[in-house]
């Protein structure tokens, strides 16, 4: 096991390598001065190769990119110069939100999605299989903006049950942090649970149809036994990695939800990086959301080998 | 002689197909006392597992069983889900043929065998683990203490059929349907199995149905074989019997293409030529008819049916029974 966390913590340095130097070129090859950007139109030649000397742009591109990673490596992922924070701060300021919405969309989405792809796999083509499987299309098809608008007005205009837009943060008033996440949650999460329950429910079926399930059905076993032990495990494999993908999606920010429900999220962060043209939160943020992508697919490659011990011991 | 503890009373089962239905098990009468074996031999696509899951009423959903199972004195045909349930795997258990997929992947062997034992009888964790390590050192598990939290990838085949046992002996069941147990096993292997099934068997008193398509396997095993041929049961005869004078040309065909050890070198093997007849375009003569040396003109044209021979256990379906003068040991 030990041999195997080590393999795959060896596998991921190419990954990050291979994300720095993208995310690297992807700032750097934008079209545009940087110095000129953020001097203006008015700045005379003379300050323009100043501020070019001073911000090493006279280096050549892989001497830049090699000083950027020895920076990143020792935590210091630069500063905007324009508010002048840090990389480190702005996405600490922000990750929260995102980190937050994450949870609770994901939370959300399995709440709904497990318990119906188990119900539909169970009695797979009968009425509520049917009815679900086409639900999960209608619901898949549309666009997370149109969800929005349509909880806002009936849970926050017609019902008034839930504020439409606002923030604070968990820390301060938990109860009230959370009501304001539900709605942009729930948004997310209605566009989640249909994957969640189409991936788990044809992996289901598969497994119902196993030896293992006769042999557990013949061993006189509760079919609530059968379905949550013997057949909900082997078949979350596929379940674990859309669930990591999600994740990883939503960690980067999300921005039309952030945006309809005023949220200041890593999304927005990332988008208000962009207009400004600030190069260096937009770098750094990219980098911080990468490594997070892959960290979170480290942790569910872990998660395979928890639910199928052949991955554990090598065998497959 | 009592009732009988399995009666399989005109059982059919019939499967849709895009093709039209195809007749699996095509109107089987079998009984089995408490303690004795039965044997179902036959080659594959006969009906032997179908017949089996019939009685185990594993079918597949989309399949049509008429006939009635009784099973100590319940009909398993139209006993409630949970009745069943409560029955399956206390008093009736089956061994699967492939211990390769048959075991669950991601739960421990311990698991696998308490989860049944838990359910059935009323033992509480300790007691159950104590049982389970029992069963599996009956089987013949070196250290099955240390097999309890291993998985079945960690264990051979022979020791995962030998576990797969070990979970069907694990409530002392009144019968035990074993399909084809040591077909994916090796040949070295086998016997093992074999001999570990009819040890258990005596020392527990139950009864067995042992499917195979391997007229060895019953020969020194069962106390009466059943010989199915296109879903129907073609000769049934107590084990001597029908080894001394069997009276269906198949059963014939079946026990000429063993393999004998003392066979000169290069002698060809007496195959039976040709294939079963397709099962969704039944025959109105007899199935085996175009395949078989002694038919004639009659057998085309209707279906013989089970009668008796000189003695009055042993039936055939046949128009031309052959006769055997002398014994025949396989």
């Amino acid at each position: 096991m030990l041999n195997f966390v080590a393999r795959r913590l060896l596998a991921m340095l190419p990954v990050l390598l291979a994300v720095s130097l993208l995310t690297f070129l992807i700032a750097s090859l934008l079209p545009g001065d940087l110095a000129l950007v953020i001097l203006g139109d008015q700045a005379t030649p003379e300050n323009v190769a100043a501020l070019r000397r001073d911000m090493g742009l006279d280096q050549p591109l892989w001497w830049r990119y090699l000083s950027w990673l020895g920076h990143v490596l020792q935590g210091d992922l630069g500063r905007s110069y324009r508010t002048g924070q840090t990389v480190l701060q702005a996405v600490a300021e922000r990750i929260p939100v995102s980190l937050q919405l994450m949870l609770m969309a994901e939370f959300i989405g399995l709440l709904i999605g497990v318990p119906v792809a188990i119900a539909c796999a169970a009695r797979a083509g009968g009425a509520f299989d049917r009815f679900m499987t086409g639900s999960a299309f209608a619901m898949l098809s549309m666009p997370s903006f149109l969800t929005a608008i349509l909880l806002i007005y009936l849970f926050a205009v017609e019902l008034r049950w839930l504020p439409a837009t606002g923030y604070v943060p968990f820390t301060e008033e938990p109860l009230a942090s959370l009501r304001f996440f539900v709605l942009p949650a729930l948004t997310l999460a209605l566009a989640e649970w249909p994957g969640i329950m189409r991936v788990l429910r044809s992996d289901m079926i598969a497994t119902l149809q196993e030896d293992y399930i006769a042999l557990a059905k013949a061993k006189g076993l509760k079919p609530s036994r059968i379905l949550f032990v013997h057949a909900l495990k082997p078949s979350s494999l596929t379940l674990v990695t859309v669930t990591g993908i999600n994740i990883g999606r939503l960690l980067g920010g999300t921005l039309i939800v952030e945006s309809i429900f005023a949220l200041p999220g890593i999304g927005r962060l990332l988008v208000g990086a962009i207009y400004t043209r600030d190069l260096v939160i937009l770098q750094g943020v990219v980098l911080l959301v990468a490594c997070g992508f892959v960290i979170v697919n480290f942790i569910v490659d872990m998660l395979y080998a928890v639910l199928d011990p052949r991955i554990r011991h090598g065998h497959a | 002689m009592s009732a009988p503890l399995l009666a399989i009373e005109d059982v059919a089962v019939e499967l849709p197909t895009p093709r039209g239905n195809l007749r699996a098990v095509d109107h089987v009468d079998l009984s089995l006392q408490a303690g004795r074996t039965l044997g179902i031999v036959g080659e594959s696509g006969c009906g032997k597992t179908m017949l089996s899951r019939a009685v185990l009423q594993l079918l597949p959903k989309k399949a049509k069983l008429t006939g009635r199972v009784m099973f100590d004195g319940q009909d398993l045909v139209r006993l409630a889900p949970e009745s069943l349930r409560r029955l399956r795997g206390r008093d009736l258990a089956v061994v699967f043929q492939d211990p390769m997929t048959s075991l669950n992947p991601v739960l421990t062997i311990g698991t696998q065998l308490m989860e049944t034992i838990q359910e059935h009888l009323e033992l509480d964790a300790p007691a159950a683990k104590a049982r389970s390590i029992e069963l599996l050192a009956a089987v013949g598990i070196p250290a099955p203490e240390q097999r309890l939290v291993q998985y079945p990838h960690q264990c051979s085949g022979g020791m995962r059929q030998r576990i797969a046992i070990a979970i069907a002996l694990s409530c002392e069941p009144k019968l035990l349907i074993a399909d084809e147990p040591t077909t994916a096993l090796d040949v070295t292997i086998q016997a093992q199995i074999l001999d570990l099934l009819a040890r258990e068997q005596r020392r527990r008193h139950m009864a067995m149905i042992i499917i195979t398509h391997d007229l060895g396997v019953v020969a020194g095993r069962a106390d009466e074989v059943a010989v199915m041929y296109a879903g129907r049961v073609v000769e049934r005869a107590p084990t001597q019997a029908l080894f001394k004078r069997m009276h269906m040309p198949y059963t014939e065909a079946l026990l000429a293409a063993i393999p004998k050890l003392d066979a000169a070198p290069h002698t060809p093997l007496p195959a039976i030529s040709g294939r079963p007849p397709d099962p969704t375009r039944p025959l109105k003569g007899c199935s085996f008819a175009p395949r078989c040396n002694y038919a004639g003109r009659h057998c085309h044209a209707a279906k013989p049916v089970l009668t008796s021979a000189e003695m009055p256990d042993h039936v055939y379906a046949c128009f031309h029974p052959i006769r055997m003068t002398e014994g025949m040991e396989a």
